[in-house]
């Protein structure tokens, strides 16, 4: 058994650390990238530069607040309908 | 050659009677029955010329029940691979009813992708909702009775409303055939109706998420794969084009999104997801065009590999742990490598991302809206993909595979059950790879090449984008012991507590009323008594006098009104 001081290397902080670090630099590799790419946008906001990364972030973090409100209003304990 | 030994059957019948069989054979041959039979399916499949093979008469109709093309074979070839991977993952399952039930289930899903009329494609339709029933029954447990029967109420509604309109189609146009039509009639509409229920459409989109997470840790893998990809397909056939369905679609790939995003248990959330990827196929079949309903055809496909391959790996993860909510669950990646490897793969495929199946099957749904200067769905659906990532692609694997260490150290599942996974992982990243053997069966010819510079590096941005979104709003996700209202409510709460209180306010005035009316037929009981006892007139005896004088009274009478 693993105890405290054995962690698994991928959830030891440094691996975590690295983890974000390298995350990071691939994010913004790919952002750099559009530089140089040109496909063949179809609505012209499609061809803007990083679109794809600004609107993918965005979306997501809408629909999780999204969810976060509705689940205000829908949210019950798990044996709600158990009694 | 299987079928030079069996001339004339349709393949699923060999699944649906072989499926019978299994109770009576051995416990050593059954794996052979469970392995073979999707196999000599999927041969007897592609042994099959296109066009009607199959015709018998019943009264004046003529029911097709083989007739093939290219779109029937490709949902008839993916139902049987998906029989023979379900088949694997469940050969040591111990309650025979399952797996009867799901191979039964597995060919009626094959005759309703070969059926070529509307009354067979009923027969097989509605039986494939009574087998799904049995999947989720033979669990035995009380909450799965329960929702098992929530389920088979759904599925006949649906069933009766498909039969209605298929009545007055046929009615209608003197036709039996299923082939394309246009929502504009009752009978069609209804058909549509019917169909949109087993493909979890709204309103009614909360069984699946009731029903599927309930059945045992392999009776969800084929569940997952059937109702509502037989529905894709009889949508692709029946109803292409027709514009509701972008609507609904759309609906339906956010509903699932925002409900994974709330739920805890980690099957529900797979569940839902399944809305949503039906969601994108509901939404190219709206679309219409020969891309799009490619996209939908690939992405049926391509979404019952990986959808299996995920619900195996958190049935495996249940049937190690016996555990499903995601509060529970976590740091398993120690313990369980090839699951967490195999469920990555589907959560990446799902995702798609580039190297896996979804990414050469969605693309070309995006693409149909694209072509068609569809800003608003393009916009929707580029949103969705990255929703996918955050809700199955990234939480799925976070929450029950790593999260946090929830001191559980279950091995891997048994030899099947991972041999299951590394198949369905191996699909998932061959056709990711090489995707010109699936392109190459679709309905329409492909001229879509998704492995463009552009495209790879979009996507990447979009889901790796998706994917921080998630980890800084980490926070905001923190699972709790809780699930989400659903239009389900309607009949599992408000029903119940409407015809409970309903009894409590009305039960006095019920009484009250009962004893009145009571009340009145004792008087009335009391007044006969009373003429009819000894002293009563009626049982009184008169005089035989009296009986003669009575009748002259009469004669006289009747002699007066003569004469006037």
């Amino acid at each position: 058994m693993n105890n405290a001081e054995e962690k698994h290397w991928l959830v030891r902080p440094k691996t975590i650390r690295g983890l974000w670090i390298g995350g990071f630099a691939l994010l913004a590799l790919l952002v750099w990238a559009d530089k140089f790419i040109h496909g063949h946008p179809s609505f012209g906001i499609d061809g803007t530069f990083g679109f794809y990364a600004w609107y993918g972030l965005v979306v997501c973090v809408a629909m999780v607040v999204f969810a976060k409100l509705l689940g205000f209003f829908l949210k019950r304990q798990d044996t709600y309908y158990h009694d | 050659m299987i079928s030079d030994f069996f001339p004339g059957i349709p393949p699923g019948i060999v699944l649906i009677l072989g499926a019978l069989l299994l109770p009576f054979v051995g416990e050593r041959l059954r794996p052979v029955f469970i392995l073979g039979l999707p196999l000599i399916t999927l041969a007897l499949v592609w042994r099959l010329t296109d066009g009607a093979s199959v015709v018998v008469s019943l009264l004046q109709y003529e029911l097709v029940l083989v007739r093939s093309d290219s779109l029937s074979r490709l949902f008839a070839t993916i139902f049987s691979i998906m029989a023979f991977g379900g088949g694997l993952f469940a050969l040591k399952q111990e309650k025979i009813l399952e797996l009867v039930a799901a191979f039964v289930y597995a060919g009626c899903a094959v005759s309703v992708a070969l059926a070529g009329d509307l009354i067979s494609l009923f027969v097989y339709w509605e039986i494939m909702a009574v087998a799904s029933t049995l999947v989720v029954l033979s669990v035995g447990a009380a909450n799965s009775n329960r929702t098992s029967m929530r389920y088979f109420l759904v599925h006949m509604f649906g069933g009766a409303l498909l039969m209605t309109g298929i009545v007055i189609h046929i009615v209608d146009t003197g036709s039996t055939a299923f082939t394309a039509m246009q929502p504009t009639s009752i009978g069609t509409m209804l058909i549509l109706f019917g169909f949109l229920i087993n493909a979890a459409a709204p309103p009614l989109s909360a069984w699946l998420a009731d029903a599927y997470p309930e059945a045992s840790y392999s009776g969800t893998v084929f569940l997952s794969a059937f109702t509502t990809k037989a529905a894709v397909y009889v949508l692709i056939r029946g109803f292409p084009g027709a514009e509701i369905l972008i609507y609904v679609g759309c609906f339906m790939i956010f509903y699932g999104i925002i409900y994974a995003l709330l739920e805890n248990d980690m099957r529900r959330i797979l569940a839902y997801s399944i809305v949503n990827q039906v969601g994108f196929m509901v939404t190219a079949v709206g679309i219409g065009t020969e891309m799009a309903l490619n996209g939908a055809a690939a992405h049926a496909f391509t979404h019952i590999i990986y959808k299996a391959l995920l619900l195996m790996s958190a049935g495996a993860v249940l049937y190690q742990t016996g555990k499903r909510k995601c509060t529970d669950l976590g740091g398993l990646f120690q313990s369980m490598p090839l699951t967490m490897i195999c469920g990555v793969v589907g959560a990446l495929s799902i995702s798609s991302f580039p190297l896996t199946s979804g990414f050469i099957s969605k693309s070309m749904i995006s693409q149909a809206a694209s072509d068609e200067n569809m800003f608003i769905v393009w916009m929707l659906l580029m949103a969705a993909s990255a929703g996918v990532f955050l809700h199955a692609g990234i939480k799925f694997p976070w929450f029950v595979f790593f999260q946090k260490d929830s001191g559980l150290r279950p091995k891997d599942p048994p030899w099947n059950m991972r041999l299951a996974m590394i198949l369905f992982s191996g699909l998932c990243i061959g056709l990711g790879i090489w995707p010109e053997p699936l392109y190459a069966i679709l309905p329409f010819t492909v001229n879509y090449l998704p492995y463009t510079v552009p495209h790879v590096v979009n996507m990447l941005q979009l889901l790796l984008f998706s994917g921080l979104a998630f980890f800084l709003m980490l926070p905001m996700m923190k699972r709790t012991l809780t699930i989400s209202l659903d239009v389900d409510w309607l009949y599992r709460k408000l029903l119940p507590v409407t015809a409970r209180e309903f009894v409590r306010i009305f039960s006095p005035l019920d009484r009250f009323l009962r004893d009145m009316v009571k009340g009145w037929i004792k008087i009335i009981i009391q007044a006969v008594q009373r003429q009819n006892s000894s002293e009563g007139l009626l049982a009184q005896t008169e005089h035989a006098g009296h009986m003669a004088q009575w009748m002259v009274v009469l004669l006289a009478v009747y002699l007066v009104l003569n004469f006037l």
